[in-house]
């Protein structure tokens, strides 16, 4: 852009045509960016060996601590990483002056090790701190059945659409999208090496549904102007989706974001003033994909539904009937064009 | 304006959504003042504390516990619990035991269901009598048996010491202690406390290991229709559909001489209580049986989940009860809802800087919409026990911009119609018609994912997916009980109609020419928006969206001079023009 012009002629200008962003037509660009972001979400935790997944998924090491007179959890989690570095110790206070504290698993030396500091810092004696191994709260089975839960939604989410939009290429498109969201986003996990928690793993399945939702109001304007795409040959099929991506442009943006604005402002807050914890855990998660989702519904999902239909028998005669049009009209213009220079003469 | 139009019509839906909220108000209200429900939502476990308990698993036969068993026991407890409303808990392992931590203050039934031992086991009844506890000294002194008992349900099980528990027993308050730890191969004396009977059991014939699964449901009538009567089914593992047949034969026998002997009933027997004592009225050969009776849809679920926990040969010991404070504690919850609040203040500035006045509307439905869902959560806590975590918290405020979202499909469908020139009333009634579709489609989605979630995940993905499905459903109403009828009145005033340069409906910022310009003037084709070449379409398209009033005019202000034609635009875009002389 020039330069800047307000929001409102912005969006006229795109749903005129006067304005048009050749989503479709570039598409090989965002493809070959979206294959190498695939691949390196895949390749990085390969490499990796996973994620960092955190003490509710694998289980590690818990201390209680009795008798204890000031019951303040900051000397529990100072006592803690002072002596090992890069832990999020997890400290919370039970009944009759018993504290309990929880690391990830720590070996035989660091066990021993924290348990003097505690004892130090809270100012008891060493037979009054307990270790113990702990399992995982997120176990298996909770994993298992969240996974059952997403492949019957994706399952039926794909069935609904395909119903509703009264195409299965729609659908095909809708949760390619989705699942490109999905990976993009678990590779920024692996590469940024933040710890997995539950609630990130909840932020995930928010972002899930939040772009395959944002996939379906693009496409109902898609549906729209397709609508009697046999029948028209105002324009090809490509050329009309990538309209309708220009058109519902400016709800995008918006949408993103109004979504954006109250995430950001959790994820400054619970990373700046908080320190690390549940509220930067799930705010990152959906930070980064409300704005992979936005992105991915405008420059992968639609770009792919256009590409999957355009060399349909009837869609590629119609390309060429409004393709005969527009030469017939340029003819037109240009006969009468020198019909009038020739006149002037 | 005395006449039925879309304005009283939408007066008519704010008014039902006043109601609603009135009414939902009211409940929570009464609820606070009367049936002890709190008007501030519940909190979870990482933001309120809750209690901790420490189970120590027993494996039946003393075997110390394996790994496999140990998960299996986890999973168990996790189903308990999640069985019990929509309240996160933590369950996890320490050593060999295993840890649960509720928020909250949990209930003696949860407790008492989340260590309920699995020691489930078929009696079959040998005599039974109403639960009153004779007095000591009218205690009446049992024969001796005269032989060895010859099969589970013979009266010579009963020998003096039985007979005189049986006769002492009290199934009504104050009730006697149960006998959990009964010798499976010895008869025993058990209540069943939903009856108020007593009963003497013979020794065990089917454990409870041997269930496969058990379901409930409403019975099916004999010409396969469905009854209004609820039953509870049952499925064995092969050796337990031998063991089942063996009794059901016997108990059967009994049945047709007299179907109102004891004997013909079999016991199923919890922790050394009767749970359920049914009437053998069939063989039943292939391990399919149905207990009916006097069931409604709790009772017969809450057999069948007792029914299907008793499959595993587990019992838990309570080591330690403790409260256990918040592990995040109220500082996090705190800066949650203050970067929530600093998020919705920008989303405010956001909406007005695009949206000008329709901002406003904006924010008003969010309002709406938060209110909705704060009274959803403050009577769900009561009724459902759910509970709000911090992940909760935060999947509210990502809410926002999903709630938002559906405004803004309106609002830009409503100015997509300006800009094809159509007036504001008009314009608010296709835009809307074509709106709500892709609200309705998109909300489906999310929908479906929360209904999805909530019926196959466990633990905290629940959690998840009953917060996302709430929002949803508040967003739905707000946007079809509140947006759309208050935009419809917008559309009356002046400031909006006419396209106030601050009601973010302006035509000239939307590039728009509306059909009527007042003095008699209409738009002319010159007037046309500069419409690219490759734009044809959307001329066409406006042109075939047109209404008839609309477009009968258009060729009537071409046909007629102008000036001479004075037309106004009523409300609902009717045109009434009066007529010129050469008009038909």
């Amino acid at each position: 852009m020039a330069k800047f012009i307000n929001f409102a002629t912005f969006g006229n200008e795109l749903y005129t045509g006067k304005r048009s962003y050749d989503f479709v037509g570039k598409r090989k660009i965002w493809f070959s960016i979206a294959a190498v972001m695939v691949i390196l979400s895949i390749a990085v935790p390969l490499i990796k060996g996973g994620f960092n997944l955190g003490i509710d998924f694998r289980g590690g090491s818990e201390f209680t601590i009795t008798n204890v007179t000031d019951t303040s959890t900051a000397i529990g989690e100072k006592a803690v990483t002072d002596v090992i570095s890069g832990q999020l110790p997890r400290v919370s206070k039970l009944a009759g002056n018993t504290m309990q504290v929880q690391t990830e698993k720590l070996s035989d030396d660091e066990t021993i090790k924290v348990k003097e500091s505690l004892a130090k810092e809270y100012g008891v004696n060493q037979d009054q701190v307990a270790s113990n191994f702990v399992g995982p709260t997120w176990g298996a089975d909770v994993t298992n059945q969240a996974l059952i839960g997403l492949i019957v939604f994706v399952l039926l989410a794909t069935i609904l659409m395909a119903l509703y939009f009264r195409t299965w290429k729609m659908s095909l498109a809708a949760i390619a999208g989705m699942l490109f969201v999905q990976i993009t986003t678990a590779g920024i996990y692996s590469v940024t090496d933040v710890e997995v928690t539950p609630s990130a793993i909840i932020g995930f399945l928010t972002i899930l549904s939040y772009s395959l939702y944002d996939i379906v109001v693009v496409f109902d304007k898609i549906r729209e102007n397709t609508s009697d795409i046999a029948t028209s040959s105002r324009r090809s099929f490509g050329s009309e989706v990538n309209l309708a991506v220009n058109q519902t442009l400016v709800r995008s943006i918006n949408t993103s974001m109004v979504a954006l604005l109250p995430v950001a402002s959790i994820l400054f807050i619970g990373s700046f003033l908080l320190g690390a914890g549940t509220l930067r855990d799930i705010s990152l998660s959906l930070f980064i994909g409300i704005i992979v989702g936005g992105l991915t519904t405008v420059f992968i999902a639609s770009p792919l539904y256009a590409l999957l239909r355009e060399n349909e028998p009837a869609l590629v005669k119609q390309a060429e009937r409004v393709q005969a049009r527009i030469d017939a009209e340029a003819r037109r213009s240009t006969e009468s064009a020198e019909a009038a220079s020739s006149a002037s003469v | 304006m005395a006449r039925k139009g879309p304005a009283s019509e939408a007066r008519k839906i704010l008014l039902w959504l006043g109601a609603l909220t009135v009414i939902l108000a009211l409940l929570l209200t009464g609820g606070t003042l009367w049936w002890g429900a709190n008007p501030a939502p519940k909190l979870a476990l990482d933001l309120e504390g809750g209690t901790q308990m420490i189970l120590a698993p027993k494996v039946e036969g003393g075997t110390s516990i394996n790994d496999d068993q140990l998960n299996q026991a986890v999973s168990i407890i996790r189903q308990r619990v999640d069985g019990t409303g929509v309240a996160e808990a933590q369950i996890s392992t320490s050593g060999t035991n295993v840890v649960v931590a509720l928020p909250g203050n949990p209930s003696n039934e949860t407790r008492d269901l989340i260590k309920a031992s699995a020691n489930m086991a078929f009696r079959p009844v040998i005599a039974s009598a109403p639960g009153q506890a004779t007095p000591a000294d009218q205690i009446q002194p049992t024969p001796a048996p005269t032989a060895a008992p010859t099969n589970p349900s013979d009266s010579n099980w009963v020998t003096p010491d039985i007979g005189q528990k049986f006769q002492a027993f009290s199934c009504l308050p104050p009730v006697s202690e149960p006998d959990t730890g009964a010798d499976p191969s010895k008869p025993m004396v058990a209540c069943d406390l939903s009856n108020g009977f007593k009963y003497i059991l013979g020794p065990v014939e089917v454990p409870g290991s041997d269930i496969s699964d058990a379901s409930y449901g409403l019975q099916q009538g004999a010409q396969g229709a469905t009854t209004n009567k609820w039953a509870v089914n049952l499925a064995f593992n092969g050796e337990g559909s031998t063991k089942f047949r063996e009794v059901t034969t016997r108990l059967n026998g009994y049945y047709t001489v007299n179907p109102q002997d004891p004997k013909s009933q079999f016991a199923i027997v919890l922790d050394g209580q009767v749970v359920s004592a049914p009437t053998s009225q069939a063989v039943i050969t292939d391990g399919r049986s149905q207990i009916t009776g006097n069931f409604n849809e709790a009772s017969s679920k809450s057999l069948a989940d007792k029914l299907k926990f008793g499959a595993l040969p587990i019992s838990f010991d309570i080591q330690s009860e403790q409260q256990v404070s918040a592990t995040l504690g109220t500082q996090q919850l705190e800066m949650g809802l203050l970067a929530g609040l600093i998020g919705l203040a920008l989303v405010v500035v956001y909406s007005l800087f695009q949206y000008r006045a329709l901002g406003l509307v904006t924010v008003a439905s969010l309002i709406v919409a938060g209110v909705l869902t704060y009274l959803a959560i403050a009577l769900l806590g009561w009724s459902q026990n759910y509970r709000l975590s911090l992940a909760g918290v935060a999947g509210l405020i990502v809410a926002i911009g999903q709630t938002a979202d559906s405004f803004i499909v309106y609002f830009e469908r409503i100015r997509d119609e300006l800009r094809e020139g159509r007036g504001l009333i008009a314009a608010v009634e296709n835009g809307w018609k074509r709106a709500r579709r892709t609200v309705l489609a998109s909300k489906a989605v999310n929908l479906l994912a929360a209904v999805v979630l909530y019926f196959v995940a466990v633990g905290n993905v629940r959690g998840f997916a009953f917060t996302l499905g709430l929002t949803a459903v508040a967003d739905l109403i707000v946007v079809f009980m509140f947006t759309h009828p208050t935009l419809q009145l917008l559309a009356r005033r002046k400031f909006f109609s006419e396209g106030h340069r601050f009601s973010g409906l302006s035509p000239d910022r939307l590039g728009a020419v509306p059909l009527y310009r007042g003095a008699g003037r209409f738009r002319t084709p010159d007037d046309r928006p500069a419409v690219a070449k490759k734009n044809i379409g959307a001329v066409a398209e406006a042109e075939r969206r047109q209404t008839i009033a609309e477009r009968k005019l258009a060729e009537r202000t071409k046909a007629n001079d102008a000036s001479q034609d004075q037309a106004t635009e009523g409300p609902d875009s009717k045109v009434s023009v009066k007529a010129a002389k050469d008009q038909d």
